[in-house]
């Protein structure tokens, strides 16, 4: 047992339409699609063709900086087509699933006799490296460069997430060969943090240091519990691997099949009746959304939770990271006097005649209206107190704004990812794009630092 | 087909053209736009920038109020025409007569401030194309409050034009600025036209004309008394913190300005740290020349001795240090950026509000230099914050690497 992380900064958004727990399998989905952009800075460089068939474990296409890094089919079928966009742009890729999935044999490993360098080859070989990203930059982790520590959040503290106690309930094997593999490629330690619940799957685990987190959100961030527990330092490189994507790699480990099982939680306002899903990386979202009803047609549906996921059409499909969908409704209106009416429908920080202070466990419906127009930078000390890392958020938005790459250095920007700042967004008086700032500023240190 | 609809149609039909950014400001006022939110966050906190803004306006509604009845009641006091007020709800000065006298002088001084400022804040957003900013909501209704009731409209709107353009558009607009607008429209009107802006006649309406005249009406303020060590006049404690005091139209309800700090400070929209460690600055420097004067370093005699006397805790009921504490030290952009910033900027205020005051006898007012001063200073001070968190980095780094 390491230490534990309290913190207090943060601020949880507690929002309707939470799933219920109850499993349902999600009816098989006819295509699956991949798109590119969910692994982000990966040119990807295409293996096979457009009417190919491939296996379950088969690869697509590897990136173009290291071949070593693949990426393979969630299920077996055939690559029907390869969508291009500007300039040849790879948007998406899509497969008609076979009825039943058949696998590649990557062949059963028993990683507690496994060397690191070996684990490394196969995880490569076998397409779940991507599962792997590493700080500085929150890109898909660099298999040259040994990392410091390994952290994995087991705490889903996000509006609506999907809680991990329940999809991973009875998956314990595979999340231990899957830790004890990934801690040998490592020389520090692997951090496991959960919430406070006593039936975690994770309590028993060995090979890792398991620490407790509580306190509002983003304490299950993983930016959060690094920087609590080893932050990370100019040269430094850590990995994290989101908790249910360890699933996947040490079924493959045990089984020798790369199975892209996930169980996601539906969830949203707009949900007849959110619930969680059996379902698998790339399947259209539709199957499992109109399966669960909608209450309303004009809605957003959001690949990940309402901070930081991708907005989808229902025809899309799930992203490569997301164990949560989200719908919730468009709040394209006007309102009328909007801006000066007292609101007590809508979460707000502040207490200029906001009043969600007053219940803090109400749970609240919120639309995708931005409740205001995009303005310059005013007010100031609203974002500290959600932000628990010790980075002054300002400042070190404003020096990726102006590009100054020395600022940005100074300031901290090895140690975050725009996930981090995902809650100043949301409380942003000036409406400011917080996490598209941090990103293109992580893209261009990338570019001029590597 | 509703207002809302054609509204609607009608923004639609003018986007992207000049004058969009000017229709757009007037639309949102009536509705919150339907914009969305796109990648990032999906979903956004209730607060903009207009509701920040619009709470700081109602905080100064009542000191704006409180100063309309204020000025005709300076009048009406020394022409006789009612007698002294002896509680805060006397009737005495919560009067019709009192309002008349008063509104008459004071709500042009808010229309022109108002209507000069937005117009200029206008065509900067229609010439450079961006939207229009709140940051004029504020201003405009500070200006009115920190000048002399009787100041003459074209010499505001001179001011005005000069504070938003040179004070703030030229820096690149809202959030750019170095120097709180509202200051230095008065910082303006306090070097060019020093006469009105200071002396013993124009702080009750009317005292300027009557110069001179057998029934001359007195303008002269408690702070422009005590730096000539002449005492408090005859204006009880009571009187000073409630405001039945002559003085600059909003500032002279030292209770009133409470009741704003803490509508401020509850709603979260002004910095606390700024208001407390202001105060505790101001509070400091009276201290230490009550100290000094206990020693008897400085005698009657000396020019200084008048302020320099005066209780510390009585410098807060005097002139317009609470008045800036509160409402212009705490502007967002011109301030401290940082937490620990905003304590170093606050204290610094107050104490060196405070000396100015005793140090410079004929203009003793300098509560809107020493904010002015330490606008200049406030990014010198977040640079050394922020250098300590670097710092704090650094040494990280380097007992990994040792």
């Amino acid at each position: 047992m390491s230490k534990d992380i309290k913190i207090k900064k943060g601020l949880t958004i507690r929002l309707k339409g939470e799933a219920d727990k109850a499993l349902s399998n999600a009816p098989r989905s006819r295509t699956f699609g991949i798109r590119p952009s969910d692994f982000h800075l990966i040119t990807p460089k295409m293996v096979v063709k457009e009417g190919a068939k491939v296996l379950a474990g088969d690869t697509l296409f590897y990136s173009k900086t290291n071949d070593k890094i693949k990426f393979v089919s969630p299920v077996s079928g055939t690559l029907t087509t390869i969508e291009r966009g500007a300039k040849r742009v790879i948007k998406e890729l899509l497969i008609d699933g076979d009825s039943q999935d058949s696998y590649k044999d990557f062949g059963i490993v028993n990683p507690d006799n496994m060397k690191p360098d070996e684990i490394k080859a196969h995880l490569l070989g076998s397409g779940c490296w991507p599962f792997i990203k590493q700080r500085p930059y929150d890109v898909i982790a660099n298999p040259e460069v040994a990392p410091k520590a390994i952290f994995v959040s087991a705490h889903a503290s996000g509006p609506l997430a999907a809680d991990y106690d329940f999809t991973l309930k009875g998956k314990e094997n595979f999340l231990q060969a899957a830790v004890t593999a990934l801690s040998k490629l490592t020389e520090g330690t692997l951090h496991l943090a959960v919430g406070g619940s006593d039936v975690s799957p994770f309590s028993g685990l060995k090979d890792i240091s398991l620490c407790k987190v509580n306190g509002p959100h983003p304490a299950g961030n993983v930016g959060t519990q690094i920087a609590k527990l080893d932050p990370i330092n100019k040269g430094e490189t850590v990995w994290t691997v989101s908790a249910q994507d360890l699933v996947i790699i040490g079924e493959l480990l045990l089984t020798g099949k790369y199975k892209a099982d996930r169980i996601i939680a539906l969830a949203g306002s707009s949900v007849k009746s959110p619930k969680y899903y059996r379902t698998t990386i790339g399947a259209e979202v539709s199957t499992f959304v109109y399966d669960a009803g909608l209450d309303e047609e004009n809605v957003r549906v959001i690949n990940g939770d309402v901070l930081t996921g991708k907005q989808i059409s229902l025809k899309g499909h799930l992203g490569a990271y997301n164990n949560v969908v989200t719908v919730i409704p468009e709040g394209d209106d006007y309102e009328l006097f909007g801006w000066t009416m007292p609101v007590f429908n809508k979460i707000s920080t502040s207490r200029a005649l906001t009043f969600s202070w007053m219940f803090p466990k109400k749970k609240f419906e919120l639309n995708t209206n931005t409740n205001g127009e995009h303005r310059a930078f005013v007010v100031t000390g609203n974002y500290e107190e959600v932000f628990p890392l010790d980075i002054y958020p300002m400042q070190i938005l404003k020096a990726c704004m102006v590009q100054d790459l020395d600022a940005m250095e100074a300031l901290g920007m090895y140690e975050v990812a725009p996930e981090d700042f995902a809650l100043t967004e949301f409380i942003c008086v000036s409406k400011q794009p917080h996490q598209q700032i941090i990103r293109e500023g992580l893209d261009l240190m990338y570019k001029e630092i590597g | 087909m509703g207002l809302k609809q054609n509204l609607h149609t009608l923004k639609e039909k003018y986007k992207g053209t000049k004058m969009s950014p000017a229709f757009n400001a007037i639309h949102t006022f009536l509705y919150l736009p339907n914009e969305t939110t796109h990648n990032g966050t999906h979903v956004k906190a209730a607060d903009d920038l207009k509701r920040t803004m619009n709470m700081v306006i109602l905080s100064l509604v009542p000191c704006l109020i409180f100063g309309m009845f204020n000025s005709g009641y300076q009048y009406n006091v020394q022409t006789g025409d009612v007698s002294k007020a002896l509680g805060f709800l006397s009737t005495e000065f919560w009067n019709l007569d009192n309002l008349i006298v008063g509104a008459w002088k004071v709500l042009p001084l808010v229309v022109v401030s108002y209507g000069v400022g937005l117009l200029v804040e206008f065509i900067f957003a229609v010439i450079k194309g961006h939207e229009v900013e709140e940051g004029y909501l504020v201003t405009g209704m500070l200006v009115p409050l920190i000048v002399p009731v009787d100041i003459p409209l074209w010499m505001l709107s001179i001011a005005v034009i000069f504070g938003v353009v040179i004070g703030k558009e030229v820096f690149g607009g809202t959030w750019m600025n170095i120097l709180n607008p509202a200051l230095t429209i008065r910082a303006f009107l306090f070097f060019a036209y020093p006469t009105w802006m200071s002396g013993d006649k124009v702080w009750v309406t009317g005292a300027v004309d009557t110069v001179g005249q057998p029934d001359a009406i007195s303008g002269e303020t408690i702070l422009g008394s005590l730096a000539q060590n002449k005492g408090y006049l005859d204006w009880s404690l009571m009187d000073q913190f409630l405001g039945f005091i002559p003085g600059s139209v909003g500032e002279t309800s030292k209770l009133l300005i409470l009741v704003g700090a803490v509508i401020l400070i509850l709603s979260k929209i002004g910095s606390w740290r700024i208001i407390v460690s202001t105060l505790v600055g101001a509070l400091t420097m009276g201290l230490i020349f009550n100290g000094v004067v206990a020693q008897g370093w400085v005698t009657e005699s000396s020019k200084f001795f008048g302020l320099m006397n005066v209780d510390f805790w009585q410098h807060l009921f005097i002139g317009s240090i609470l008045f800036g504490a509160v409402y212009m030290a705490t502007d967002p952009v011109t301030a401290s950026q940082t937490n620990k910033g905003k304590w170093i900027y606050g204290f610094l205020i107050g104490f060196i509000s405070i000396m100015i005051r005793v140090f410079n006898p004929a203009y003793p007012e300098g509560v809107f230099l020493a904010i002015l001063l330490m606008n200049v200073f406030a990014p010198t001070i977040d640079h050394y914050v922020i250098n300590s968190n670097i710092n704090r980095r650094m040494k990280r780094l380097k007992v990994k690497t040792a």
